[in-house]
This record gives C-alpha cells, sequence and structure tokens, in this order.
C-alpha cells in the first residue's frame, strides 16, 4: 500500500511538473467548451435577405414582416430585378431571395393562390437546407392565419414539437459529445503518452527487476488521469449548466457511473495502445489517427450516423463514443435511466474487458 | 565449496528470439561477493543474459539460480533481492534527488525512517547537499549515473546488476564510480558489471568475454592474459574477437 501510495504521487508530480500537458489537461476543456458554446453553431440567427415584392400590397407586406419578425432572418433590401439578386448573391450579402409574385392579394381572393419564390445560395448546403426549411415553416403558418380570417376550408392543422430540446439549441447537442471526446483524450492518449514515456526513458526497466508489480504500475498511472478526466467532465458539465443553460436531468450520479465506466473504456485503450508502442511519438499518433478522429467524425457526435453510407454505419459500431454519446444525451436530456441504457452499457463494459484482456496477452508476449 | 558461496549459477542458459539465438547454451557460476564483469562487443548477447538474470526476460531453456531462486519458477522473489542499474539512465529526470531517493525507498518497501536516514546519508557521501532539490535533468551525467548507482543499492541488495554503467561518461567520473563499486563489494554486495571498457576489465576479480551468443573465455584479468600472452585485457579481447 505505501508502495502504492509512493508511486501515485510520483504520478501527480510528474503531471504538475509538465506545464505545457497540465495547460492542455485543463485549459483544453475550457476552450473547446467555450468554442463549441459560442463559436461554431448550426443555428443559424439574423440570415440576411433580399425581398422582391412586385405586388406590393397589404398581404405582401404582412408576409414580409412576419418573415423578418421570425427572428431568423433580417431584411438587407428590397430589390426591383432578378439581376440585382444576382449581384446580391454573388457579392455574399444575402444567404436568401424571396420574390412575391405579381397581384398577390387579388389572386388569393379571385384564384385562391399566389405564388412565391424563393432563391437560396447554396454554396453552403447545409445551411441553404436550414434556411429554407424556416421559410417554408413561416409561409406556411402565414397561410394557416389567412385561412382562419377567410372561409373555413378543410385542413390539417399540424403542430411540430421538439421534445428534450425546445429550442433546437446546438449546445444541447454539443456538450455531451465534447464531454465524449476530451474523457477519450485526456483518458487514453495522455495515459498511452505516459506510459511510453516510461519507456523511452528507460525508466520502465528499472520498475520491472523492482518487486513492483505490473498492475501496481498500471494503477498508479491511470488513477491520476481517472480523476483529472473526471475532473474535466464535471467542468464541462457545470460550465455547460451555469453558461449555457444545458440541464441535466437524468440522476447525476448515474451520470457521474457512466462518464466513470467511459473513462475506463478509454483508460484501457490507452493501455493497450502502449503495450503496441515504444514511443511517445508513435502513441501520440496512434491515439490521434486511432481514436481522436473517429471519436469526433464517426460517433455521431457531429455528423449524425444515419446519414453515413453504410460501411461507416457498422464501423461507427466499434467506436465507443458512439454508445456513450447514446448514454450521455439520453441521460442528460431525456432523463433515461440504466432501465432503458443497460444495452449500450453493457457493450462499453464489453469494450472495456476486451482492451485489458487484449493489454495483458500483449503484455505477457512482450516478456518472454 | 557449496552451493551457498554461489550467487549466480547458469546452466546450458539459451534464448532464442524466433530464428536468431543471442545466448547460446552458456554455464558459468559467480561467487558471492565477487566483482564480476562480463564483456562482449555490442550485440554479444551480454544484456539479453543480463535480462534473464534480473527477471526481465524469460529463458527459452536451460537453468538460472539467482540468490538461490530460480528464475524460471521465482522471477518475483528475485527482484527483491538484486539491484540493477542499465547503461540507459533510469532514474526520473522530472523528480528532484530527494524525491528519486524516496521513490525507489518506497518501492522497495524500506521504512520512512530507513528512507529518511538512507536520504540523509547518500546526499552526504555524494556531496549532493546543494541540489539535492534540484531536478534530476539539471544534474551532469557522472552524477547521475552514481546517483543512480547508489539507489540501486539502496535496499541492500545481494547482487548489482550494472548494464554498461559507465556508458558515455569521462574517464575521471568512471574512476569515481569504479570506487563505488568498490565500497559496495566491501559490504558483501555482489557486483555483475557488463562493459566494454577493456581498461574496466582490469578492475573486475573475475572476467567472463562473450561472443555471438557464446562464453570464449572465463578467469582472474591476470589469468588470461597469461594464457592469451598479452599484456592487456584490451589486447585479450582482440584475440577472441579474431578468433
Amino acid at each position: 500500500m505505501k508502495r502504492m501510495l509512493a508511486f501515485i504521487k510520483k504520478e501527480f508530480i510528474h503531471i504538475w511538473r509538465d506545464k505545457r500537458s497540465l495547460l492542455i489537461l485543463i485549459g483544453m476543456p475550457l476552450v473547446q467548451i467555450t468554442l463549441f458554446g459560442y463559436a461554431i453553431t448550426n443555428e443559424i440567427k439574423d440570415a440576411n435577405i433580399a425581398v422582391m415584392d412586385k405586388s406590393k400590397d397589404v398581404t405582401s407586406e404582412r408576409l414580409v414582416n412576419k418573415i423578418i419578425s421570425s427572428g431568423y432572418f433580417k431584411l438587407d433590401s428590397y430589390i426591383d430585378t432578378k439581376q440585382e439578386l444576382e449581384q446580391k448573391f454573388k457579392e455574399g450579402k444575402i444567404k436568401l431571395g424571396v420574390i412575391i409574385d405579381n397581384k398577390f392579394d387579388d389572386n388569393l381572393e379571385t384564384e385562391g393562390i399566389s405564388k412565391v419564390q424563393i432563391i437560396a445560395d447554396a454554396s453552403d448546403p447545409n445551411t441553404a437546407n436550414t434556411l429554407i426549411n424556416y421559410l417554408t415553416a413561416i409561409v406556411k403558418d402565414f397561410n394557416n392565419e389567412l385561412n382562419r380570417t377567410n372561409e373555413p376550408v378543410f385542413t390539417i392543422d399540424m403542430r411540430t414539437r421538439m421534445r428534450y430540446n425546445l429550442e433546437m439549441k446546438s449546445v444541447y447537442f454539443f456538450v455531451p459529445g465534447l464531454i465524449s471526446v476530451i474523457l477519450m483524450l485526456i483518458s487514453a492518449m495522455m495515459t498511452s503518452i505516459s506510459i511510453t514515456r516510461e519507456k523511452e526513458n528507460g525508466n520502465m526497466e528499472l520498475l520491472l527487476v523492482s518487486p513492483v508489480k505490473s498492475i501496481q504500475i498500471i494503477i498508479a498511472k491511470v488513477l491520476p488521469y481517472t480523476f483529472l478526466a473526471m475532473a474535466n467532465a464535471v467542468t464541462v458539465l457545470l460550465v455547460g449548466y451555469y453558461v449555457f443553460q444545458v440541464p441535466v436531468y437524468g440522476n447525476l450520479l448515474f451520470l457521474l457511473s457512466e462518464c466513470f465506466l467511459y473513462v475506463l473504456t478509454a483508460l484501457s485503450l490507452g493501455i493497450l495502445i502502449s503495450t503496441k508502442t515504444n514511443s511517445q511519438q508513435a502513441a501520440f499518433m496512434i491515439s490521434l489517427v486511432g481514436l481522436m478522429l473517429p471519436t469526433i467524425m464517426l460517433s455521431g457526435f457531429i455528423f449524425p450516423i444515419e446519414n453515413m453510407p453504410i460501411v461507416l454505419q457498422w464501423i461507427s459500431n466499434i467506436i465507443p463514443a458512439k454508445w456513450f454519446l447514446i448514454i450521455i444525451r439520453d441521460v442528460m436530456l431525456k432523463g433515461s435511466g440504466f432501465s432503458s441504457l443497460w444495452h449500450e452499457t453493457l457493450i462499453l463494459f464489453g469494450f472495456t474487458l476486451f482492451f485489458i484482456f487484449l493489454s495483458v496477452k500483449n503484455y505477457k508476449e512482450r516478456l518472454q | 565449496m557449496n552451493n551457498d558461496d554461489y550467487i549466480v549459477e547458469v546452466e546450458e542458459l539459451t534464448k532464442k528470439f524466433g530464428h536468431f539465438t543471442a545466448v547460446n547454451a552458456i554455464t558459468f557460476k559467480v561467487h558471492r561477493g565477487e566483482i564480476f564483469g562480463f564483456l562482449g562487443a555490442n550485440g554479444a548477447g551480454k544484456t539479453t543474459a543480463l535480462k534473464i538474470l534480473s527477471g526481465l526476460l524469460a529463458p527459452t531453456s536451460g537453468r538460472a539460480k539467482v540468490a538461490g531462486f530460480d528464475v524460471n519458477k521465482s522471477a518475483e522473489k528475485i527482484k527483491n533481492v538484486i539491484g540493477y542499474m542499465s547503461q540507459k539512465f533510469s532514474l526520473y529526470n522530472d523528480l528532484t534527488v530527494s524525491e528519486n531517493i524516496t521513490l525507489f525507498g518506497g518501492i522497495y518497501s524500506l521504512s520512512d525512517e530507513e528512507i529518511k536516514s538512507k536520504r540523509e546519508f547518500l546526499i552526504n557521501k555524494l556531496e549532493l547537499e546543494d541540489v539535492k532539490n534540484k531536478l534530476l535533468r539539471d544534474l551532469p551525467m557522472g552524477w547521475k549515473q552514481k546517483l543512480a548507482f547508489s539507489i540501486a543499492i539502496l535496499h541492500d541488495p545481494k547482487i548489482v546488476f550494472l548494464d554498461e554503467p559507465t556508458g558515455g561518461v569521462d574517464p575521471i567520473m568512471r574512476r569515481h564510480f569504479w570506487e563505488l563499486i568498490y565500497e559496495a563489494a566491501a559490504e558483501g554486495i555482489t557486483v555483475f558489471v557488463t562493459t566494454h571498457y577493456m581498461d574496466e576489465a582490469e578492475y573486475c576479480n573475475r572476467v567472463m568475454m562473450m561472443s555471438e551468443g557464446e562464453i570464449k573465455a572465463m578467469g582472474t584479468p591476470k589469468e588470461l592474459k597469461r594464457k592469451f600472452n598479452v599484456d592487456t585485457m584490451n589486447d585479450v579481447f582482440i584475440k577472441i574477437a579474431r578468433g
């Protein structure tokens, strides 16, 4: 036990004296959550539009007002010709052009139909899509209003409700994702680098000839990182809650236990990497390419798995972060508990056991 | 002589890596308390043999006993009674002198009082008082190696294995280092040292020369020089290397 304490103390000293890593460990979560929370957002507000209102009557003006007052769009200018519209697009002044047909009001009265054309700048297809959806919804809503004041017609009144994230805030989406990336980074990358550092410096040999058991070396190695990873998870949750109002509906203790399980998975991966490599450089590259990129790209953190080609969907199944993301999102936003997440929990647990098994096997082979 | 007089007994020890035979059926014994030099060019199999004796590698075949323990069966027990210092410097560079001593004292389960008294003794003996709270990386190479050796025998092992301990150190420092080795031997610690500095071979009680995984010669420096009819150990080595 005393041996363990001496060891754990040494690991904390290593981390504490390595100021650059320390800065990464403490600074990175804060920088990332600020970036994702404020700068990187896929909601669009105040998109500039140009309106070419050919009728200029009461109803068309009401429609334009409704669009502008929605908060999603800002009127750049009224224009008169399509050439002007083209010009605005090219200058990058507007994202959408709205063209309201001649005799908007009259046609509605007499023929019951009037036309609105929407032209979007699809050089950024995601934005264009989102904006068109917003605008279509506004026009539809306007249509319903008109029907209510006129004679009743048969309409299906469809109302949507975005459950678990009423305002569709992207930060709700990012905070859980961020936790999964940060935990993976700290636990897997930092542990594998720190173990290979001992090999590179020749410290490991000295430990192996000493009466210290390998399991003691490993536990002492991973304990500080477990501690740091959990502290970071709590930091991100707190910043998310107090700065960005991201709620935690589920049981906090359950959430932290799942975080802990995921940290174990990541640590076992880090150990596995360190049994396969002898240099910090290699450990860093493997962690970065083999763990970080898939965790960011294939876990559903940023890109929805459902939209991926089928092969990538299969691959995503072996990314631990995918399962953790399901768990943490459900716990935070839906308030789910173990009864609905035991499946994912079991998978993470299985991953952990598998990685530990492989590490032990590699380790024994190396000694023979 | 009964068996207790031998601290290391090796019989037909062989280690293969795939098709490459690093150590080929070597047999030798080391007396308790002697300074045993293990010589050979790079790649002769010295380090491999040393790693087997210190429990870092399992042998392919053959038997070896260290301090009465079989390397095949009780490698863990061996670890408590040996010290080890490798050619690659291996204390912690980002710990201070004191912290390194304390850490390794803890690893070998010394009590707090023992660690404290050994720490003060060592710092005093190696004249490290002024730098005891400095990080190890700021110390000159020769000092680090003296400290590494002292830490390797901190727990009073029965035998200490030194793998090219004086690599990359100037002759004066090497001289100082060997004084430490003699002191340890005088206290009854067997010293098993590999080196490729042939002048160092002269300091040993007995030496063994290895080449291509096999033992080519063994005896006191005097015996070997007489046998090969030369004046220095360096010449002995050259004769052996030429076959």
